[in-house]
């Protein structure tokens, strides 16, 4: 039996270098400051691979891999059956998520000493990045749901610190503010979610809640609400919780203006880790989904397959960089979610196990995107492609990185993406058709608009610079190269003989009509893209007026934004936020008002029996005594 | 009516008169002379009822010292020859009023109550009596109230010097 | 004595005294006539504790103690107060109560 007693630290780590760093604030060396932090998620990265080794080759040897508590305290005990545990819940997904999360963030780390070092407030961003970390860490070893949600808010909360990073841009004050209330929004979903699951349940606990034989108590639930069970309502509230996080529609509108943070930010929180939560979350209560209510998992692929399309059509059409690729972390979460939805449990687990695959590899190709993208701004100091072109000329790592994440995202084998991409379509294949064909649309596009992008930028005309842009230094060129390894090779681990919904190796092998079909899509939007924009050409240009209204509202991401300020700004404020604002003001301020106005004005009046003449006081003590002892001495006879 | 009775019905109304015009008189010296008055009426009647200590203790305090300390402090502040203005009439009415109402409920408080008086058991408060009970710390010692009251003394000795003390700030007027 | 005059009379006198003590304590605005008026008081107040003696408990001398006692106290608050006043005469060149009312509100 392995111990994993030290799993802990994993998690202690990063809030450790998170309390030391942001307590210490500018008084410790810039320098000393980014190595302490990058130092204590470089320890956890190293005990996240001794965990996944023991964890998957040691402890079980690829069978029947069991959860393991590897610690756990009683954090608040209210009553013997009401208590909330905070522990290290250890079983193939949490680890899988261990290693991607500590990996990825030792990536950004290194990369954000090259790429903040210029940066004010260098401290303080690598202590939020390591309070990051930290919850994201904590969040994915979670050994019951309320730490879990605990954990939630608080990546909810690093999320928001990390892009109102720039707190002196109105921008990016406004985003993180708007990132905070729709992912709030959200989670409220998700409390009350957690709280009728539990209520009906009757424990926090995951390995009770997705233990299989364990549903009896579940399925006697009879309480129904608006035709669906209570059980539906709960994870149905649960999912929105995860939507929120994730950038689902409609709830994905924080997520294009997250990328007013910088830029390694984007890639560690807005790509690669915690906009994957909700898929995790999804994965985490999967038997319970799978069992409980496939009416929930429906929604969920309903949601996911909308909102891959979704995106996809938006990312077409954008034009700043970052924004490009946010779009695609949408469409491709999307794609999870998807994937999700359509699946079983046990035989029929191939969409679980490609959705988590996905999230594996994805989380190696975005982040590299993102880290790619960000040397490039950070060369050419603009956020618009069509500024940009002919940079392969001079950032040729960046641009080979990039040029295999691109690959890799497009689904061209023999990179990763290919693989999950191919597990994901075989799924929605096996599912119904329109979602398959809703997958294979999205991966033509993904190819399309992720290949406008790669050409605009490295090929195109070359633009005038105001210096000519310089290929990134090496610390955060090492990164870079790391994770474009890792976008190679991510996809030929054996994926299934590790995580699948049942805990059972689940082995999967390519579906060669689906595979062939994919890669054919993906050509074709490779070719299209390199008709458009390898060279200066008309084309895009009549392309997109012969599309008409669909590119303009596209560009206009559909106008999501501005229905929610319209809901918002007209109905909500103007009758129900407006009168309550008056309620307020003019009954409840006023009552307080009018009390305080009474108070001074009566104490203006008594003021004058402190007249300072020690005669009347006098006087009227003596008079008090008189009182009294004629109280005393007759009013009781 | 025996001549005690006498005595002390004099020695009440004398002591009744000076005190009113202790508090009544508009000149300052000559209310503290009548507060004298009274207290030395008070002190001889100690002396009928055989407390001569405490009588010599009234004269010698009193009479000898907080008197004569007041006549000092009144040539400090004020002419001799000073009058003293009149008080507010409605202030003489009400506090007056209010005096006799007290007094007049007391009165009946005490009128109602039935005082049964033991006989005289002969001891009387001679100086060996006194010095006894007053470093005596068994029943009836009083060396615990003998000693807070000489701390008491100093605390006010002191306390008068720093009061009364000019200090630099009023040097300057 | 005690056989003369009954212990009510002695009652009255120093109740009166008291009572002219007070009335003087509230009228007279001049300082130090307020300290003779307490003097005042405190002298019948005095009488009192020792004609409850006399009467009530012979032998014990309670009362006469406590009279001794209160004596020493009122040289104390004699002696303070007389300070008091001679610093308060010196900062407002005056005693007068009225004027002695700057720390109101």
């Amino acid at each position: 039996m392995e111990n994993f007693e030290f799993a802990y630290w994993i998690v202690l780590l990063p809030f450790l270098s998170f309390a030391l760093v942001g307590l210490a604030g500018s008084k410790l060396p810039k320098q000393f400051a980014g190595l302490l932090a990058t130092t204590a998620i470089a320890i956890s990265t190293v005990l996240s691979i001794v965990v996944a080794y023991n964890y998957f080759f040691t402890m079980f040897s690829m069978a029947d891999y069991k959860p393991v508590i590897a610690s756990e305290i009683t954090w608040l005990h209210f009553t013997d059956s009401l208590s909330i545990k905070l522990g290290v819940l250890l079983d193939p997904i949490s680890v899988m998520m261990l290693l991607v999360i500590s990996i990825v963030s030792l990536m950004v780390f290194i990369y954000s000493l090259g790429y903040m070092k210029e940066e004010e407030g260098f401290n303080r961003y690598f202590s939020f990045l390591s309070l990051f970390s930290f919850s994201m860490l904590g969040l994915v070893v979670a050994t019951n749901l309320f730490q879990m949600y605990m954990f939630w808010e608080l990546v909810g909360v690093s999320s928001y610190l990390l892009i109102g990073f720039y707190y002196q841009k109105p921008e990016a004050v406004a985003a993180s503010k708007k990132a905070f209330i729709v992912t709030r929004f959200a989670d409220l979903g998700f409390l009350i979610g957690i709280l009728i699951l539990s209520y009906y349940s009757g424990t926090f606990d995951f390995i009770l809640l997705t233990d299989p034989e364990g549903f009896a108590s579940l399925h006697g639930i009879t309480s129904t609400f608006l035709g669906f069970s209570a059980l539906t309502w709960a994870l149905i509230l649960i999912f929105i919780g995860g939507a929120g996080k994730s950038a689902m529609f409609p709830l994905h509108i924080w997520l294009p203006d997250a990328m007013e943070g910088p830029t390694p930010v984007s890639a560690l929180i807005h790509a690669a880790t915690m906009v994957v939560a909700g898929v995790y979350l999804v994965a985490r209560l999967f038997p319970l989904y799978s069992f409980g209510s496939p009416n929930s998992l429906e929604v969920v692929a309903f949601i996911g397959a909308f909102t891959t399309l979704f995106a996809a059509v938006i990312a077409c059409t954008q034009a700043d960089i970052k924004r490009i690729l946010a779009f695609s972390t949408m469409s491709q979460i999307g794609y999870m979610m998807l994937a999700l939805g359509v699946s079983g449990y046990a035989a029929d687990g191939l969409g679980f196990t490609a959705s988590l695959f996905h999230l594996f590899t994805h989380a190696f190709f975005k982040a590299l995107l993102f880290l790619g993208a960000g040397a490039i701004i950070h060369a050419v100091h603009t956020n618009t492609i069509f500024e940009m072109g002919g940079l392969r000329k001079y950032q040729p790592i960046t641009h080979i990185t990039f040029l295999i994440a691109c690959l890799a995202i497009s689904g061209i084998p023999p990179f990763a993406g290919f693989f999950s991409k191919d597990e994901i379509l075989s799924a929605a294949f096996a599912s119904h058709p329109i979602y398959f064909g809703i997958a294979l649309l999205v991966a033509g596009l993904t190819a399309f608009y992720m290949f406008r992008l790669y050409f605009i930028v490295f090929w195109g005309k070359e633009k005038v610079y105001d210096h000519p842009p310089h290929e990134a230094p090496v610390v955060m060129l090492i990164p870079m190269i790391v994770l474009a390894i890792g976008s190679v090779v991510a996809g030929f681990v054996p994926f299934g003989n590790f995580v699948s919904s049942n805990s059972q190796p689940f082995y999967t092998h390519l579906e060669w009509p689906v595979a062939i079909a994919s890669v054919v899509v993906a050509s074709i939007g490779i070719f299209t893209a390199w008709r458009f924009y390898k060279k200066e050409s008309p084309l895009p240009e009549k392309t997109a007026t012969s599309m008409g209204g669909l590119y303009t509202s596209a560009k206009g991401k559909f106008y999501i934004d501005e229905l929610y300020l319209l809901i918002t700004r007209n109905i909500i404020f103007q009758y129900v936020s407006r009168p309550i604002a008056w309620f307020d003001r003019n009954v409840i301020d006023a009552t307080m008002n009018f009390i305080s106005t009474l108070t001074n004005w009566i104490s203006e009046e008594i003021k004058e029996f402190q007249s300072g003449q020690l005669q009347r006081y006098a006087f009227i003590f003596f008079a008090g005594v008189l009182i009294l002892m004629l109280t005393f001495l007759y009013a009781q006879s | 009516m025996g001549s005690e009775a006498i005595i002390f019905y004099t020695l009440s109304a004398i002591m009744i008169v000076f005190s009113l015009l202790a508090v009544t008189s508009l000149r300052l010296l000559r209310a503290a002379v009548y507060l004298l008055f009274a207290l030395g009426a008070t002190a001889a009647v100690y002396f009928m009822v055989s407390y001569y200590f405490l009588a010599a203790v009234q004269l010698i305090v009193y009479a000898g010292g907080i008197v004569v300390l007041i006549i000092f402090s009144i040539l400090l502040t004020s002419h001799i020859n000073e009058k003293l203005q009149k008080p507010d009439p409605l202030k003489m009415i009400l506090t007056g009023l209010t005096a006799i109402i007290g007094a007049g409920v007391v009165w009946l408080s005490f009128s109602e109550y039935t005082f049964i008086a033991e006989p005289s058991t002969g001891i009387i408060a001679d100086m060996t009596t006194i010095g006894e009970k007053m470093l005596g710390y068994g029943e009836h010692g009083y060396v615990l109230p003998f000693e807070v009251i000489s701390i008491l003394l100093l605390a006010a000795m002191i306390g008068a010097i720093a009061v009364a003390k000019r200090t630099k700030t009023n040097q300057d007027d | 004595m005690i056989e003369q005059v009954p212990i009510q009379h002695v009652l009255i006198v120093t109740t009166l005294m008291f009572f002219i003590g007070i009335y003087g304590f509230l009228t007279r605005k001049n300082l130090i006539t307020m300290l003779i008026s307490v003097e005042i008081m405190l002298n019948a107040v005095n009488l009192n504790f020792v004609f409850f003696d006399f009467y009530l408990f012979p032998g014990k001398l309670e009362g006469h103690f406590f009279s001794l006692f209160v004596i020493a106290i009122a040289a104390a608050e004699a002696a303070v107060a007389i300070a008091i006043f001679i610093n308060l005469y010196r900062n407002i060149r005056s005693i007068n109560v009225e004027e002695v009312d700057k720390m109101k509100y």
